[in-house]
């Protein structure tokens, strides 16, 4: 056999979603499917003085499977730190590996942490720190490498997922464990509220009477790999095609009218890429205004109207740090089955340019799906993946 | 690791020194209540924005200022074979301490978007970007401490993962505690 023909693949050994719907990837595919959302109304949710309408983790289910995991107590750690563990250490399980080699990497996505404790913390002075809360994560699985923090506001779980996969190439690691999670607090509600950016009704994506984003808690993690022997590949593994991120230099809290660094990055994803194997486009769509009607934008210029596209904010709110992991993970699933998800939440689309929104779960065939997420900072990232499949 | 740029030039901005390809530019006078303020004025920079932006943003803005005004980046068109990729060890912590003043007591609640939108570690990026046309890459990274090691290898990574840059703006951005510490690197490919 001649092996310069053989493609060297980054793929996906073992994911895991921990939501309020569910605690695996499966159940939570499985839950999105059958139109459930955990997203609900609050009066005064952590005290906050106005309503908010939001999807949290219940906190004794949580630490109920934190205590299953091992023989360690729930004492001693954070929410967020919860989610982020029992999250890994069910995609680490699927991936068989152990996690203590010095070979493996742990890239942590999240943007605010621990901040919660800068109101009360009952734990020592550098635990509202993101390096902090990383390196209990890591250190609760025996990892004797710096795991890496990615905190790039909205998009880290897609640029986590980037650095994850130039740690493959060129870091010289076999195994990238990448845990995205956030949790909500007083902090991060009322500031989003700050910015009216919040809807107290559920979210519509792409909606043309869109007024904004609802928050959810998660966690999500991803097990990557570099190999090039295919056989080895696990049926329906992500396969990583191509991705990029790029700044608009435009606005720190505003994105760009033209979609400038999202078609940049879209552009750095798809490149050579034969986009009629497209099977849909997951975006972001928050469902503030400016976020889809951006994204219509970018998705027009590109040429990809055409394509089905869907936002998943409807069940589970925006996941901030872990949702460029969980959106990935359902995507894959959704992939498998060939379907796109319907985006909850939105009846009627409007957004500034024309696009193709998935207003039912519907036949979705191709071989990839296109990732889209932005953020605060004038950040875009894109990611085109590809699943193994199964040989008939 | 990544043998794929040189560094062009340095900047560093400590509590009471600001110091140029390592020779010392400017020392923070005794009594001095506003030291990136002091800066701002003696480089002579004019952009009003700076003025509304938090710890972190200033003292990032101010490293790129004095790193990159003698290349030739021209402001008016976006670059996009230039990127920024930063790390530090606080995050935004010095912002969210500020918010949280804001938030903390019931009676006294005025949750401002002004100081909230500084609350996140990579808006240093952003206003970097705006400021020079930056539209590559900008990544943001939180470690324990600065290490050369680690930052040579992300910025050798992400020149070998994007063909078309050129340019890398990269190293340690951090403000914690009053206390500032700033290394910025212009990495060029070889």
């Amino acid at each position: 056999m001649d092996t310069s023909s053989r493609k060297c693949m980054i793929y996906s050994i073992g994911d895991s979603i921990i939501s309020p719907l569910a605690m695996t990837s499966q159940g939570n595919y499985a839950a999105v499917i059958r139109g459930e959302s955990r997203l609900q109304y609050r009066a005064h949710a952590f005290g906050l003085p106005e309503p908010c309408f939001v999807s949290l983790l219940d906190t004794e289910r949580l630490d109920s499977a934190f205590s299953a995991l091992s023989d360690f107590g729930a004492v001693g750690y954070t929410r967020m730190e919860k989610a982020a563990i029992v999250a890994a250490a069910q995609a680490i399980e699927e991936a068989n590996i152990a996690a203590d080699r010095e070979d493996v990497l742990f890239v942590i996505s999240t943007t605010k942490g621990n901040v919660e404790l800068l109101e009360d913390n009952p734990y020592e002075p550098e635990r509202p720190y993101l390096w902090r809360s990383a390196q209990i994560i890591a250190e609760y699985f025996d990892n004797p490498n710096t795991p890496i923090v990615v905190s790039n506001a909205c998009i880290s779980g897609c640029a986590a997922q980037i650095t994850a996969f130039n740690q493959l190439r060129y870091g010289g690691y076999r195994y990238v464990v990448v845990v995205g999670a956030d949790v909500l607090s007083k902090f991060v509600i009322s500031g989003f509220q700050s910015f009216k950016a919040l809807s107290v009704e559920r979210c519509m994506p792409f909606g043309g009477e869109r007024c904004g984003l609802n928050l959810g808690e998660a966690a999500a993690a991803i097990v990557y790999t570099m190999g090039d022997d295919e056989r080895r590949v696990p049926d329906n593994a992500l396969v990583f095609c191509g991705g990029g991120i790029r700044n608009d230099a435009n606005h720190i809290s505003g994105p760009s009218r033209t979609g400038e660094g999202l078609l940049r990055a879209i552009h750095a994803a798809t490149d050579g890429y034969d986009l009629s194997q497209l099977a849909f486009i997951n975006a972001h769509g928050t469902a503030t205004p400016y976020n889809d009607d951006m994204e219509s934008v970018a998705v027009n210029r590109a040429g990809l109207q055409h394509v089905p596209l869907n936002s998943l904010k409807g069940y589970f709110g925006h996941t901030l740090g872990a949702a460029g992991v969980l959106e990935v993970i359902m995507s894959k699933q959704a992939l498998a089955d060939q379907q796109v998800i319907k985006t909850l939440g939105t009846n009627k689309p409007g957004t500034a340019n024309e696009v193709n929104v998935a207003l039912q779960t519907q036949n979705a065939p191709g071989k990839a799906f296109l990732k889209l997420i932005s953020g605060f900072g004038g950040s875009n990232a894109a990611v085109l993946f590809e699943i193994h499949r199964p040989k008939q | 690791m990544q043998n794929n740029f040189d560094i062009e030039s340095s900047c560093r901005i400590t509590n009471d020194q600001v110091l140029v390809n390592g020779s010392l530019m400017l020392t923070r006078e005794a009594g001095s209540e506003n030291w990136l303020a002091d800066i701002y004025h003696a480089i002579g920079m004019q952009y009003p924005k700076f003025f509304k932006m938090d710890n972190l943003c200033k003292a990032g803005t101010l490293g790129a200022e004095l790193l990159l005004r003698d290349t030739d980046l021209d402001r008016e068109n976006v670059r996009t074979d230039w990127a920024i990729v930063l790390m530090n060890s606080a995050s935004s912590l010095d912002d969210d301490r500020h918010y949280q003043q804001t938030i903390q007591d019931p009676d006294n609640y005025y949750p401002s978007p002004a100081v909230f939108v500084y609350t996140l570690a990579n808006i240093v990026t952003g206003e970097i970007a705006i400021r020079h046309k930056i539209g590559g890459e900008s990544s943001f990274y939180v470690l324990p401490e600065f290490n050369m090691d680690q930052m040579t290898d992300l910025t050798g990574q992400a020149f070998a993962a994007t063909p078309e840059l050129k340019h890398i703006l990269c190293g340690w951005a951090d403000y914690d505690n009053k206390s500032c510490d700033v290394q910025l690197f212009h990495a060029v490919r070889k």
